[in-house]
């Protein structure tokens, strides 16, 4: 009997971790970092923070140019669900907000905010949360303006993965510390020194999580950090499983498959089959953005390869990287460049003044002896080694030719957004065909035809939506013209019919020319003329009366009664001439004091005279008007006639000036 | 004798009644090839093929009156892909229709617009928001580069710029060898 519970427990043991399919070995190059404690850095000149240092939307920049930041101070603001915040990593002054080099594989500019530090090291003020006790939602919402994102090298905002606490329904926490890469050694040194700080930031998850249970993952290649965290985790119920070393175990599906034995399916994610899975350095920002109130400022970055010196150094976000690699001895003469992240999933960084982000886990200096430069690419064997190399069991040499040859509707029938992209089949392949290199080009190739394929759905949506709206508007316009017309042949007829609505209209009619007359004998009577000479008066109506007969007064001319206005005028200047002469014949001194009293008797009588004759007009005219109300015919008066005929002349004077001024304006050079 | 074509009778009967139920049930409204090669078609509503718009170009191949060659925004794998669909011979990009240009999106400066409304009028995707005498500006995202509000412009204030290449659209690019000499001439 107890040979068989031996037999079960060896078996329970030998099953504990389940292996996945491929991977392979590469050399480790561990040790070389290993070496020394995570140092400390001194604080660089200037810190550049690009804004794209997550997955996901642009934050909004809430800082301006001189404008004085303290050390973990809000910097810009996470916009819309996937985003995250950035803060000030030290205390300075805002120097620059423009675009420069940031670490992309494309080597383009993009927005970076620039802070020069003054050394004062001056905090916010800093706001621990009890995240033992405290409530679930408001310490998940304060996620938000931590600034916390996947560590372990996605990037993903980890405000996101936590946020669906009370919806979803996540048993298993697995923490991610297999660190496969080869270089790489920020999370061993971090188990190694802040072991205590790692535990509690795995009960901060497992808390806002509402895991069941909770599985460390450390590859077997680092004694000193699984010995550390055992020691660390003392009692607690969180278990630690030891895998083998195997690159790439630190892919997360991967290293779910090797803990529980679980395959994820793969259009889900972890989250849809209750797993969620941190890595130890994000856990360890969670624990301390709660306890002691800091947002992500720095993270531990191997720096490593070809240098005199290589460590792992706690690094503030925006440290150039020459900084970081003087502080690590300085690069050895032959480095030819540096490569970011490790040297299967790295890219080689386009610049040497780029700023260290969050994505920013390890930074290599690269020589043509630590890494020998790509030979040409042989053609494939089809020898199949690539597809027993492949985590993800795919078919990487039948991929390879469809990448190739652009055929990207067979890529993505055999899974191409499966693959992780961890290099393990160009390691293996015998051609040295770069083949993730074809993945990655395939992969954005497809993802730009989906882009333009769903920008040409709505550019066809708007262009029917154009065409049925014009459409719409034409039958609109037309059924308004029908509309109209009916209208007016409605009207025509009761016209003829009913005598009422004639009479009505000619009485408007009556009223606005009563009106109009009215108004142009008020308006055209002279205002400034009372106290004038004789003689002046004589000019300005002489004047008057020539501009009356050429048509130019438009005033008068427009205005109704102007007929019998201007025979009332002329007739009183002709009266006002007449006393002159009288005056100048009786009277021989030139003195106008004496030649002004008789002068005025003249004057008043030519204004009687005047205001009789267009009090005669207006009856005239009011007779004209009682003519056109006897008559049913709505035909215009002949007064109507007349002012017709002065407002014609005045709108072809007005032409000929247009038509003036336009040849000038045409003889005229075109400006520029 | 007579049995058996009774039989046969009642079969075409029947036969002919589920034809022509079936006929009536899964009536296909439209031409869905005209729609198949609109899916092809970029969407650029340009006209430069010599039709009103991508649907009028579609629905002129399928009837057989269009070639396939006369859209320069769709460039070559447009004409490759209508070949493919239609089952016909590949031909190049008939160049009398234009030339296939890098993608753009039209820009109108503000300062020297005065607001007339008539390249809101030519716009086929209705990308440009503005109103009379009052500033215009192109709704950057919806713009499909067709530049049909060049000509319009009475004071030539629209440009086409080209769409920059920034992180987020950035592509990996095509894995190349470098070719080095092997021996100094």
């Amino acid at each position: 009997m107890n040979a068989i519970i031996n037999i079960k427990q060896l078996l329970k043991k030998s099953t504990d971790i389940f292996k996945f399919h491929g991977g392979v070995h590469p050399p480790e190059n561990k040790s070389l970092s290993t070496q020394l404690p995570v140092g400390e850095l001194p604080l660089p000149k200037k810190l550049v923070l690009p804004l794209r240092q997550h997955v996901g939307n642009i934050p909004k920049i809430k800082v301006q140019i001189n404008e004085r930041v303290l050390k973990g101070q809000l910097i810009a603001e996470a916009e819309g669900n996937i985003s995250a915040a950035i803060h000030a990593p030290t205390s300075g002054v805002i120097t620059a907000i423009e675009d420069a080099v940031i670490p992309h594989p494309s080597g383009l500019k993009d927005r970076c905010v620039t802070i020069e530090p003054d050394g004062k090291e001056e905090w916010i003020k800093r706001e621990p949360q009890d995240w033992r006790n405290g409530d679930l939602s408001t310490l998940i919402k304060s996620l938000r303006l931590s600034g916390i994102v996947g560590l372990g090298g996605a990037t993903f905002p980890t405000q996101v993965k936590l946020r669906a606490n009370t919806k979803s329904d996540i048993h298993t926490l697995v923490i991610n510390a297999a660190e496969c890469e080869p270089y790489i050694t920020c999370d061993d040194m971090l188990m190694r020194e802040r072991s205590e700080g790692i535990v509690n930031g795995i009960q901060v998850a497992k808390r806002l999580l509402g895991a069941e249970q909770v599985v460390i993952g450390i590859e077997d290649n680092k004694p000193e950090a699984i010995a550390a965290m055992q020691a660390a985790l003392g009692d607690t119920d969180i278990k630690l499983k030891v895998v083998p070393t195997l690159y790439p175990s630190g892919d997360a599906r991967r290293l779910v498959h090797l803990l529980l034995g679980k395959e994820v399916p793969h259009d889900k994610r972890s989250t849809q089959v209750g797993i969620q899975v941190f890595n130890v350095a994000t856990v360890l920002a969670l624990y301390r953005y709660f306890e002691f109130g800091e947002p992500a400022i720095s993270r531990v970055i191997s720096m490593t390869g070809n240098v005199h010196q290589p460590q792992n150094f706690e690094v503030l976000f925006g440290t150039p990287l020459m900084h970081l690699v003087n502080a690590a001895g300085g690069a050895k003469p032959d480095t030819s460049h540096y490569i970011m992240g490790g040297p299967m999933m790295g890219f080689d960084l386009p610049a040497q003044d780029i700023p260290l982000t969050k994505a920013s886990n390890c930074i290599i200096a690269a020589s043509p002896t630590l890494f020998e430069p790509q030979p040409p690419a042989m053609p494939c064997i089809r020898c199949a080694r690539c597809a027993d190399a492949c985590p993800v069991s795919l078919q990487p040499q039948e991929l390879y030719w469809f990448a190739k040859s652009d055929n990207f509707e067979k890529a993505k029938d055999y899974q191409l957004f499966d693959c992780i992209e961890c290099g393990a089949c160009s390691y293996v392949c015998p051609s040295d065909i770069p083949l993730v290199q074809y993945y990655r080009y395939a992969k954005s190739e497809i993802i730009a035809q989906d882009k333009a394929k769903e920008a040409a759905n709505i550019a066809r949506e708007r262009n029917e939506f154009r065409l049925a709206r014009i459409e719409r508007e034409k039958q609109e316009r037309a059924a308004k013209h029908a509309a109209r017309a009916q209208g007016a042949k409605a009207t025509k007829k009761q016209s003829g019919d009913s005598k009422q609505a004639s009479d009505k209209q000619a009485a408007i009619a009556a009223a606005i020319e009563r009106a109009k007359a009215q108004k142009a004998a008020e308006g055209n009577a002279p205002k400034n003329t009372d106290n004038v000479s004789a003689a002046t008066k004589a000019e300005i109506d002489a004047i008057d009366a020539r501009r009356a007969k050429a048509g130019l007064t438009e005033k008068q001319s427009k205005t109704p009664a102007a007929d019998a206005d201007k025979q009332a005028k002329i007739e009183a200047a002709i009266a006002r001439a007449k006393a002159q002469k009288a005056a100048a014949n009786g009277t021989s001194s030139k003195t106008s004091k004496v030649a002004k009293a008789p002068q005025a008797d003249v004057e008043k009588q030519a204004k009687i005279e005047a205001a009789i004759a267009r009090a005669k007009a207006q009856k005239a005219e009011a007779d004209k008007i009682k003519a056109a109300q006897s008559s049913t015919a709505t035909k215009p008066a002949p007064q109507a006639d007349a002012e017709k005929q002065a407002k014609i002349e005045a709108a072809i004077a007005r032409a000929k000036a247009q038509k003036a001024a336009a040849d000038k304006a045409k003889k005229e050079p075109p400006k520029e | 004798m007579l049995t058996a074509l009774y039989i046969m009778l009642g079969l075409a009967l029947f036969l002919g009644a589920v034809l022509g139920y079936a006929a009536l049930r899964f009536k296909v409204e439209g031409d869905p090839l005209i729609e198949r090669i609109d899916a092809i078609l970029p969407q650029t509503q340009c006209g430069q093929c010599g039709y009103p718009g991508c649907k009028p170009y579609a629905t002129a191949i399928a009837n057989g009156e269009a070639d396939i060659n006369q859209c320069p925004p769709g460039g070559d794998e447009g004409v490759h892909a209508l070949a493919d669909l239609l089952g016909v011979e590949y031909k190049p990009l008939n160049e009398e229709h234009g030339e296939t240009k890098p993608p753009a999106v039209a820009f109108i400066d503000e300062d020297v617009c005065i607001g007339c409304t008539l390249c809101i009028q030519a716009c086929p995707v209705d990308a440009i928001v503005g109103a009379a005498k009052h500033m215009h500006t192109i709704v950057a995202s919806e713009c499909t580069g067709c530049e049909l509000c060049l000509p319009p412009c009475p004071v030539d204030c629209i440009t086409m710029e080209p769409i920059e290449e920034t992180p987020e659209n950035w592509k990996w690019r095509y894995p190349t060898i470098p070719i080095k000499p092997v021996m100094k001439l």
